[in-house]
């Protein structure tokens, strides 16, 4: 057949109300289909932008501030641009003279791209030397004097939060991107970027009809993403007046648009484009390097290639410290009916995508519980430490540390078993969340089954003797799924009837490129295995919000799938019309179509509700304070599963992430300074430091509104480990450790205090 | 860059000759990538603590970020691109494939080269052998387990 295509109009889509199987039914969903790019991922082809130069090209490396907080005096390039093969030295004005407001952000633009004025963190880019040898721009680098006047810096988000506390940023201005931010005020003359607030009931009264009331404050400090592959990016002139972007970055769409806003420039002359990202995590979201690289290219008018180094990675992103404090009111019998949660988020020194992580995670930090009465207030605070953003699971995990860490507090004190606890208190079908919306399509006594069953919690469990001590523990979460957001994409059928998928979504590891061919060869009645998902690139694929927040199988799944459905009856139009036949006597193949679609989600708080729970057998060296998980199971809600093999290993893959989190990751800033940036000092998890039984289990509660009924899994592995693992130190030792990690010190510390003789240092 | 810093090698690459002009102080992950576009052994931590810049040298596995690469000067090098013949995957590969080893693939390849390196030496590793022989490779998404029986599984101790 010719080369024929037509292309209905851009249109947004409703999704049904009911799970419809219109497809032919070709099994290509539901079923554990291999990475597409399995071969290219192990014979070492696989394209990373991190591959990828340019005719020359100039090495960007970043000099950075040594103080947390201060004036810039000057800055002194006279020795770096002394040193042989230097090109060019840039600075902050230089942006300025390119870029005259150049700050950026997707909450707030308060982010220079290169420090304007002052620094507000240790390790913020201050300048960028340009070489055509990377050692000579590390070099020079290093020979950039920049003279400060020192600001008094605040570290800690409560401390930061109150009156009188050093102010970060004089003026806030809101980015009003996003939809959901477009209320952002930020409170100048504060550091308080955003106070998040739910109320329900009554809250006071809910105390007073209260027979216990339980108050406690849980900590967690920071930790990163990172990925392997470092954040890259490169920029080049396309042209007189374009730009073209290769970033590994989670936004394409995103940095499009902004890199667009800050030169005053249409977006149509900036194309981004990314491969596969050798991991993301949240980490490459928004905006990182782009602003910065593209700058650079433009003022220098050759290509530039910046590649962060794993200590920069430190400097550049964090998952928040969290302070939350939670008082919680309880009948005799265990029904918890108020709650009330303060929690301060430490946000370093711009906001990044924190206030949306605050206010997420603030609406379900209640817990997944039935509370009458609730007062919710969420803080993301400005502190003089490298600068938070999303990190696999936006904010849930430090919450749901606090309330289930309680939970257990509080089943103990009132003699209920934790897991009978939670199930007096869950939210079920039809119920009202804290914000008022209706519980649909889940089922937490499914997950509360699974773990009982796993966790064989009817059976006794030994708690050992002597130096080493056993317990066990559980724990379950909830969170929101980011709204309103949209995805479009576009199916395209060849002349040849092969098919690609045109997406903005990125695949960093979680299989994304798989589950849309799953989703578009169920409809069209081809196998997976044989369609091309072509990766992002803003001139050729529609946009996407981002790849974040376990959204894309729900979001981009179901703009795949309309548009599979749309080019599958455009498909069988045409060829009714040249075989002038009745369309219900056709099949799926030969032709050539072009469609697009989109989807767009509602105004609710969330298109779906992310459940989990996880359970832990732990031991504990109660000479050395160390623990040693023995068992971790993991249960998560993935709706439909529509790749089962891939949703189980995010299950593992995030709980085992959280696991490092839990047990030994923490970044030790002291004074602003982040002293264990690199692997050397900060063990990710290892082959050797893994639970010794580590499971991922699905729970199978198909979503009504869900691509053949799935929803997104990515993060939900990471909520509950850590009071899972919390609870079980309790149960092996009888004492509480607030604050994550729960490293052998901190362990020991509070077992010696608890044993009435602490360590000398105490 | 001063002339006295620079220097040629000679090696063996994935079985046939190279040759190329280096600066003393780069590295082997560095020269892969410029002059031979080899982008299977690949910088992550910098410091030789994740394995992701792996490289064979003699058959023996070095952190090709800190590995000089004048030092190959006269060896036999491999990377993760050498292993197949032709369009056929080694069984390594093979089996990581078959056991989906992997997501976002980063580090797969240094896997891929150490489990090699522990297979040339010990054909029927335990399972307690692969972990500690594995275990300075590091891998975010955490595919741990299924890698393990990636190697277990194209090492005979275990079915696939």
């Amino acid at each position: 057949m010719a080369a024929h295509y037509t292309e209905s109009a851009a249109k947004v889509v409703e999704p049904p109300s009911k799970i419809k199987r219109k497809a032919p039914g070709s099994g290509q969903v539901k079923r554990s289909v291999r990475r597409l790019e399995s071969k290219a991922k192990v014979d070492g082809s696989a394209e990373y932008i991190y591959n990828l130069s340019l005719p020359g090209m100039l090495y960007g490396k970043i000099a950075r501030s040594s103080i947390p907080h201060g004036k810039i005096l000057s800055i002194d390039a006279t020795a770096a641009l002394a040193i042989e093969g230097v090109h060019a030295v840039i600075t902050g004005e230089d942006i300025r003279r390119l870029i005259p407001d150049p700050y950026y952000g997707p909450a707030f633009h308060d982010q220079p791209i290169l420090a304007l004025d002052k620094v507000r963190y240790a390790g913020e880019p201050v300048a960028v030397v340009l070489a055509a040898d990377p050692h000579v721009a590390e070099e020079a680098a290093d020979l950039i004097a920049v003279e400060y006047d020192p600001l008094e810096p605040v570290f800690d988000e409560v401390a930061a939060s109150k009156a009188g506390a050093p102010i970060i940023h004089d003026r806030l201005r809101p980015a009003a991107t996003f939809p959901d931010l477009k209320y952002l005020q930020g409170r100048s003359g504060t550091n308080v970027a955003l106070s998040g607030r739910v109320r329900r009931g009554d809250l006071e009264k809910g105390f007073r009809e209260s027979d216990h009331i339980f108050e406690h404050t849980f900590r967690n400090g920071k930790v990163i993403h990172a990925p392997l592959e470092p954040f890259v990016t490169l920029a080049e002139m396309n042209g007189p007046d374009g730009l073209t972007i290769h970033t590994a970055s989670q936004s394409p769409s995103f940095v499009r648009s902004e890199v667009s806003r800050l030169l005053g420039w249409p977006e149509n002359r900036v194309r981004v484009r990314t491969a596969f990202l050798g991991g993301g995590f949240g980490g490459k979201l928004y905006i990182k390097l782009e602003a910065l690289v593209a700058a650079c290219a433009l003022l220098v008018r050759k290509p530039v290639r910046i590649a962060l180094t794993m200590e920069e990675q430190f400097y550049t992103i964090t998952k928040h410290g969290a302070t939350v404090r939670l008082k919680t009111g309880a009948k005799k019998d265990g029904r918890i009916v108020a709650r009330e949660v303060e929690t301060w988020w430490n946000g370093g020194a711009y906001a990044d995508i924190g206030p949306r992580v605050a206010q997420k995670s603030g609406l379900t930090s209640a817990g997944p519980y039935d509370i009458e009465n609730i007062a919710i207030d969420s803080h993301a605070i400005y502190t003089n430490e490298p600068p938070a953003g999303a990190l696999r699971g936006f904010g849930v995990s430090q919450v749901v540390w606090a309330y289930e860490s309680q939970a257990d507090i509080i089943a103990r004190a009132l003699k209920i078993d934790p897991l009978e606890f939670r199930r007096r208190n869950i939210l079920r079908e039809g119920r009202p969340h804290a914000t008022g919306m209706l519980m649909t399509d889940v089922d937490i006594d499914a997950i509360l089954d699974r773990l009982a069953e796993r966790m064989e919690w009817d059976r006794p469990l030994d708690h050992g003797s002597g130096t080493i001590r056993r317990g066990r523990g559980i724990a379950i979460g909830i969170k929101a799924c980011v709204a309103p957001t949209t995805s479009v994409a576009m199916v395209n059928i060849y002349g040849d009837g092969s098919c690609g998928i045109c997406c903005s979504t990125v695949d960093m590891g979680q299989g994304s490129d798989t589950a849309m061919a799953q989703i578009a060869g169920e409809l069209l009645g081809v196998s997976a295995e044989a369609i091309r998902v072509i990766h992002p690139d803003t001139d050729v694929t529609p946009y996407d919000m981002a790849t974040l927040g376990s959204r894309s199988t729900y979001h981009m799944g179901n703009a795949v799938r309309h548009a599979a459905e749309d080019a599958r009856a455009q498909l069988l139009r045409i060829a009714a019309t040249a075989l002038q036949t009745d369309i219900d006597e056709l099949e799926c193949r030969d032709g050539a179509v072009l469609t697009r679609s989109g989807a767009r989600m509602s105004r609710q708080i969330t298109p779906f509700w992310m459940l989990g729970g996880a359970g832990a057998e732990i031991e504990v060296d109660t000479e050395t304070g160390r623990i040693r998980v023995t068992k971790l199971v993991n249960v998560g809600d993935a709706g439909s599963a529509i790749n089962p093999d891939i949703v189980e290993r995010q299950l593992i893959g995030a709980g085992t992430m959280q696991f490092g989190f839990t047990i030994f990751e923490e970044m030790i800033i002291n004074e602003g300074q982040v002293v264990n940036a690199s692997f050397a000092d900060y063990k990710i998890p290892g082959m050797l430091d893994l639970p010794d039984d580590l499971t991922g289990e699905l729970v199978e509660v198909p979503h009504r509104h869900g691509p053949f009924g799935a929803k997104g899994i990515g993060e939900t592995g990471m909520f509950c480990v850590s009071p899972a693992i919390g609870n079980a130190l309790y149960d092996a030792i009888e004492v509480r450790v607030m604050e994550m990690p729960l490293t052998p010190e901190r362990v020991l510390r509070a077992l010696r205090q608890a044993q009435d003789r602490p360590l000398t240092s105490d | 860059m001063k002339e006295t810093y620079r220097r040629t090698i000679r090696f063996k690459l994935n079985g046939r000759p190279a040759i190329a002009e280096i600066a003393t102080h780069e590295t082997l992950v560095e020269v892969l990538q410029r002059d031979f576009s080899l982008f299977g052994a690949r910088e992550s931590c910098g410091q030789g603590l994740c394995g992701c810049c792996t490289a064979l040298v003699n058959g023996i596995a070095v952190s090709g970020c800190l590995y000089l690469a004048a030092f190959v000067d006269g060896a036999e090098v491999m990377t993760v691109e050498g292993l197949a013949s032709g369009n056929e995957l080694h069984p390594i590969q093979q089996s990581f494939v078959a056991n989906c080893a992997f997501q976002c693939g980063f580090c797969t390849p240094g896997f891929i080269l150490m489990t090699k390196e522990l297979l040339d030496r010990h054909p029927h590793p335990t399972t307690d052998e692969i972990r500690h022989y594995l275990s300075g490779n590091l891998c975010r998404c955490a595919a741990y387990p299924d890698i393990v029986h990636a190697v277990e599984a194209v090492s005979g101790a275990r079915k696939v």
